[in-house]
């Protein structure tokens, strides 16, 4: 049963990389990699729209703030594997990628060669890129200090 | 008997290719990319998002080039792409405390756990133009400083502690999560379909009535709580996942507007507020957004509705500017049988006018 959640758990942190990723740069990693395999399209890939939803005051009631566009696709491999991807965007091969990712990663064969080729990569790069937001953000924060003013 | 009167096709193809030749203008300047528009005038893509009620940068950047810049026509062209596109679901409510923050600002306490985090804001500086902008200089590289892994808690929390504020907004919990984009709308309306409705609201005119609000047009005497700017994960339940699906991250704007009390025999005064939460980096959006939320709070708090800005059916129904330049706007395309009808009228009552006129002057005459 740890197993199992442990497996989600990893598949979902796997999406979640794949979903930030730039659509360009996984597919530079994918080509080099060699990891493209024999795949049916089971479905798309195809963009729709998801309602963002957020809640009034920050925390209280869901409210609908507007939509987003997504791209979606599920793929079948031939031993019948299925995996699947959603991501923000229109990108329809990250999407086809991703997907394949997702099938491929089910294989435990394949998988230290997936973490280490798609996903440490990845993830090494959008560390960075949250690592920069947050110290240039950092250098703007305000130091207060106070002016005594007189002889006492 | 209905004549239809046809032509103008020759006319119409025309000038939609002098305007597409308008649009590219000179030739010896370079044509615009969107990669361009995305990152160079990125709070311009960031109002056609929040208007337009579609959170894609390059989509945006596209309907600003088509529209030749003119924003409303940009929004136009956003949300009609939208009804284009198959509807996948809803995200679960994102977090905005837990989000990658660029800008966090607070009016109300100088020291606030986690900062004050001006980001890269306009405020302070001397609003003159630079020319070295025009002469293309590469600005220095940001400066860096160590993180402080310090949590931010969102100012509203903080005050919440002591119960100085009254609690984040809830409706009926058994209500389904009201969505305007799906169902017309109904007044009076609950907070979460206004929220929508002004999401996507012109932010001219909601800056104008956040405006009003101050100058005494309704109860307001607010002060900004925080602002905060920065990307949130979005989440998605899905059929075929065991787990919420991770989406990515969007840009988003928040404003807590903390304003004066309510209170009541049995609870004592607390702060109200306002909410305001815009697609992108939006400050003025969110902020107007949150003094219109608050005003429109006039009746649950026990308020006389006495100003615009607190009349729920006025604001809502007058904030899509999508809606308002459909109606406005269409006054330009031909009427002439309208027209015809009410010349026939006026030249009707004219001549009833004059020989009436004429009757009174023969029988003054006797």
């Amino acid at each position: 049963m740890r197993g199992k959640t442990e497996k989600q758990a990893q598949r979902r942190a796997n999406m979640a990389v794949l979903a930030r990723a730039p659509g360009e740069r996984l597919k530079v990693l994918w080509d080099s990699a060699g990891l493209e395999a024999e795949h049916q399209i089971v479905r798309g890939p195809e963009t729709g729209l998801v309602t963002v939803r957020g809640r009034i005051g920050g925390g209280g009631s869901p409210f609908n703030v507007g939509e987003v566009t997504v791209t979606r696709s599920t793929v079948k491999l031939a031993g019948g594997a299925v995996g699947h991807s959603y991501a923000l965007g229109r990108d329809k091969e990250k999407s086809r990628i991703a997907a394949l990712f997702d099938a491929l990663w089910q294989d435990v064969n394949l998988q230290t060669k997936l973490a280490a080729n798609i996903i440490e990569p990845l993830a090494r790069e959008l560390s960075a890129r949250d690592a920069q937001t947050k110290e240039r953000t950092a250098a703007t924060r305000v130091d207060f200090f106070t002016m005594v003013r007189g002889e006492d | 008997m209905y004549v239809a009167v046809k032509g103008g096709e020759a006319a119409i193809r025309n000038a939609h290719r002098l305007l597409a030749d308008r649009r590219r203008g000179d030739r010896s300047v370079p044509a615009l990319r969107l990669d361009q528009i995305v990152e160079q005038l990125a709070l311009g893509v960031d109002r056609v998002m929040a208007e337009g009620s579609l959170y894609d940068r390059e989509l945006a950047a596209l309907a600003i080039t088509q529209a030749r810049g003119d924003m409303i026509e940009a929004v136009f062209l956003v949300r009609a792409f939208r009804t284009t596109l198959p509807r996948f679901g809803y995200t679960r409510a994102a977090d905005t405390g837990s989000m990658l923050v660029e800008r966090r600002i607070s009016a109300t306490y100088k020291d606030i756990p986690g900062g004050q985090l001006l980001g890269p804001t306009f405020d302070y500086t001397h609003r003159l133009l630079e020319p070295e902008i025009a002469a293309g200089i590469d600005p220095e590289t940001p400066e860096t400083r160590d993180v402080d892994e310090e949590p931010m808690p969102r100012v509203t929390d903080i005050l919440a502690r002591d119960e100085l504020i009254e609690e984040d907004g809830s409706v009926p919990a058994e209500k389904t999560v009201a969505d305007i984009s799906r169902e017309p709308l109904e007044f009076p309306l609950d907070r979460d379909a206004r929220l929508q409705a002004l999401a996507r609201g012109d932010e001219g005119f909601l800056l104008a009535l956040a405006y009003s609000t101050q100058r005494g047009y309704a109860r307001s005497h607010p002060f900004v709580g925080e602002i905060r700017i920065g990307e949130i994960d979005l989440e998605l339940d899905v059929p075929e996942l065991p787990f919420p699906v991770p989406l990515g991250r969007i840009q988003v704007t928040e404003c807590q507007m903390v304003n004066q009390f309510k209170g009541s025999a049995k609870t004592p005064p607390q702060f109200t507020r306002g909410y305001g939460l815009v697609f992108g980096q939006s400050e003025r959006k969110a902020m107007a957004m949150s003094l219109c939320d608050r005003a429109l709070r006039a009746s649950e708090l026990g308020e006389d509705v006495v100003a615009p800005a607190q009349d729920e059916e006025f604001v809502i129904s007058h904030s899509d500017n999508v809606q308002a330049t459909g109606f406005v706007e269409h006054l330009k395309l031909p009427h002439y049988v309208d027209f015809q009808a009410e010349l026939d009228l006026v030249r009707r009552m004219r001549s009833e006018v004059s020989s009436g006129n004429e009757a009174g002057h023969r029988e003054a005459a006797e």
